[in-house]
């Protein structure tokens, strides 16, 4: 069993900089839980800070209600993943994940049986005698979790580590980790900016923005319910489309077009009008029109995009760029142009300000 | 053979002469080294080998020479070894540590004493070589080995190097190697030294062939024959030359200079591949 608690865990750098800004957390035994967030945006020293690679500025780290703000990394029982790979260039595959192990003083033969077992789970049992550089960029991927599965830690942790692999590779590596994470039952944080990856992998995800948690919860419904602008234009992809807009007591006004069906919204405040892509749909008494300049063909559906015609932007004279998701068969010609309706229910509105959520 | 590539041509060509151009002179001396003392008097130079091979290089190891008739080639050979082996390892070791300590641990001034450290490379031994004799004298350490690699074994350009290449070593296999419970000794052993491997090779080349070379130091150092290196004993043969009566040995100073440059050849010969092939192997 082991269970994580962050109580307001706060990095500051010697220059003054702060990367994480006070962060509370609890991770249940088990749980899969992911930090996701552009680059710069604290969390990848959030997760160094539970690895003890950084230490930790202000606040607490418990693992199993033991406080380790100051306990070795090697004496946290905890095991990284590194983006890129950190195999030792000189071992071989055996000794790369031999040597964690040999550093406890465990005796030859229970390396040897545990090494082989991972191995073996891992599917690289006849690499075990190459040498990192003699490998492909997967399998040295196995690797460095086969050195963190072989020490049986507590808690695995994962940083980027499918960013320096090709897109189907990651694709795979993704379903493998998960599998295996589920099968060893160990509580795992994994840190990404690839929003495929967090909402994929996740039991539950953090959108980590500017050292802060702004949500956290299942994928699906961060999705659904983003309680931010950030959230709802972080999550989801193609991205969810943004329409300036402001409130006038009866209607949405973006541009000269005008969209009924809301209520109860301050009048005096900027405000985004957000709709995912696949809420839209064609509908020829749709209160907005797409000029169609793009389609891009994903297969089982299409990616329409084009510019929202009377849409006001929010910078001067640009147009209004939309998404909108269609079946494989809809490829409409360039220059088209599409009427579109949503349902206000599926429709989401923030304060431009504050990003905060209103509807 | 109808197209003779010109150009492949005058490249050997000009790479033959240049071959030439550096080791005639090595030759030269090589085959006077073969003739007699007489010979070498009345015909001076020699290009092609003579008859006394065996004796002249016989005599210059195994027959005791110098001024005092005291020692062996042999002896030299072997203090010109100890020299530029203790010189070249013991150079290695501290200028490794002191690397690691200034790139690995933080405290207080370590940038300030790396750059003390790189300072000293401006000050050549000469500079010191008054007080650094007479703290080897105090110490009673004239004519032993110790007195004559350690005052010479602390390398700026080492610790310089050493510095550059632990900074290219990716934090990531530092970290890895604490998760993994590491102590700092540990890494230093188990993941730095075999990385280095490629950057110690060409520092224990380099490092051999300067101290195999040491000339000033080993002169004030060493007063008895028997702890001459090869080099030392070259120039006792050309002094003997300009005191003594005798007929100056010519062919002994020449078989001495051939056998000395050897042993560095050798080890550079030796060390090369295993340097080529650390490099070519640890980049893909």
């Amino acid at each position: 069993m082991a269970k994580v608690e962050l109580k307001n865990v706060r990095k500051t750098y010697g220059n003054g900089a702060e990367a994480v800004k006070g962060v509370d957390m609890t991770i249940k035994h088990g749980e899969f839980i992911v930090y996701v967030g552009p680059s710069g945006c604290g969390k990848s020293t959030l997760l160094r800070m539970i690895a003890g690679l950084e230490s930790v500025t202000e606040g607490d780290v418990l693992i199993d209600d033991t406080l380790i703000n100051g306990v070795t990394p090697a004496e946290r029982d905890v095991a990284m993943v590194f983006q890129n790979y950190a195999l030792y260039p000189h071992m071989t595959v055996r000794g790369n994940m031999s040597y964690g192990l040999k550093n406890r003083g465990m005796n030859k033969k229970d390396i040897a049986g545990k090494v082989d077992e991972a191995a073996k789970m891992l599917r690289i049992f006849d690499f075990l005698d190459r040498q990192p550089h003699e490998l492909s960029g997967g399998q040295r991927q196995r690797v460095a979790m086969g050195r963190a599965i072989v020490r049986e830690p507590k808690v695995f942790l994962f940083d980027e580590p499918l960013s320096n692999l090709d897109a189907k590779l990651r694709v795979q590596m993704r379903i493998e980790i998960k599998r295996l994470q589920r099968r060893m039952d160990v509580t795992s944080i994994y840190v990404t900016h690839d929003q495929t990856e967090a909402m994929t992998l996740a039991d539950r995800l953090a959108v980590i923005n500017d050292g802060q948690i702004e949500q956290m919860g299942a994928p699906i419904e961060l999705y659904n319910n983003p309680s931010t602008l950030f959230v709802a234009s972080f999550i989801g992809s193609p991205q969810i489309n943004l329409l300036p807009v402001h409130f006038d007591g009866h209607y949405l006004n973006t541009g000269n077009v005008q969209l009924n069906g809301f209520s109860n919204l301050p009048e005096s405040t900027d405000l985004v009008l957000g709709i995912r892509p696949d809420d839209l749909r064609i509908d020829n008494n749709g209160a907005l029109s797409l000029r169609v300049d793009l389609v891009e063909q994903h297969g089982a559906d299409n990616l329409i995009y084009g510019e929202a015609l009377g849409c006001g932007s929010s910078v001067e004279n640009e147009p209004m760029e939309i998404c909108l998701k269609a079946g494989q068969e809809l490829i409409p010609d360039l220059e088209t142009e599409l009427s579109l309706a949503f349902d206000t229910n599926k429709a989401m509105i923030f304060e431009r300000e504050s990003g905060k959520r209103l509807v | 053979m109808k197209n003779i590539n010109w150009s492949l041509v005058s490249t050997h060509v000009i790479l033959i002469i240049g071959v030439i151009f550096m080791s005639l002179p090595v030759w030269v001396a090589f085959a006077t080294s073969t003739h007699s003392a007489e010979n070498i008097i009345r015909n001076g130079l020699q290009f092609w080998p003579g008859t006394d091979f065996l004796k002249t290089y016989n005599e210059v190891l195994f027959v005791e020479g110098g001024v005092m008739k005291a020692v062996l080639g042999t002896t030299m050979l072997k203090n010109s070894l100890i020299l530029g082996l203790g010189f070249a390892i013991g150079k290695v070791i501290i200028s490794m540590l002191a690397a690691y300590a200034i790139v690995y641990f933080r405290f207080r001034l370590a940038n300030f004493l790396f750059w003390i450290i790189f300072m000293t490379l401006l000050l050549p031994l000469e500079v010191r070589i008054i007080p650094s004799f007479e703290v080897v004298a105090s110490l009673g350490l004239l004519d032993t080995h110790t007195g004559l690699i350690v005052p010479l074994i602390a390398s700026a350009t080492g610790t310089f190097f050493f510095r550059q290449f632990f900074r290219s070593v990716p934090d990531e296999l530092l970290e890895a190697a604490k998760l993994d419970g590491a102590t700092p000794w540990g890494f230093f052993i188990d993941i730095l030294v075999p990385l280095s491997k490629t950057m110690i090779a060409a520092i224990l080349i380099i490092m051999f062939v300067v101290g195999w070379n040491q000339y000033l130091w080993p002169l004030i150092m060493t007063t008895k024959e028997e702890n001459y290196t090869l080099v030392i004993g070259i120039k006792q043969i050309y002094q003997v030359l300009a005191e003594g009566g005798e007929l100056p040995q010519y062919q002994k100073a020449f078989a001495l200079t051939i056998l000395a440059t050897l042993p560095p050849v050798l080890v550079v010969l030796i060390f090369q591949n295993w340097f080529v092939k650390g490099l070519v192997e640890s980049e893909k």
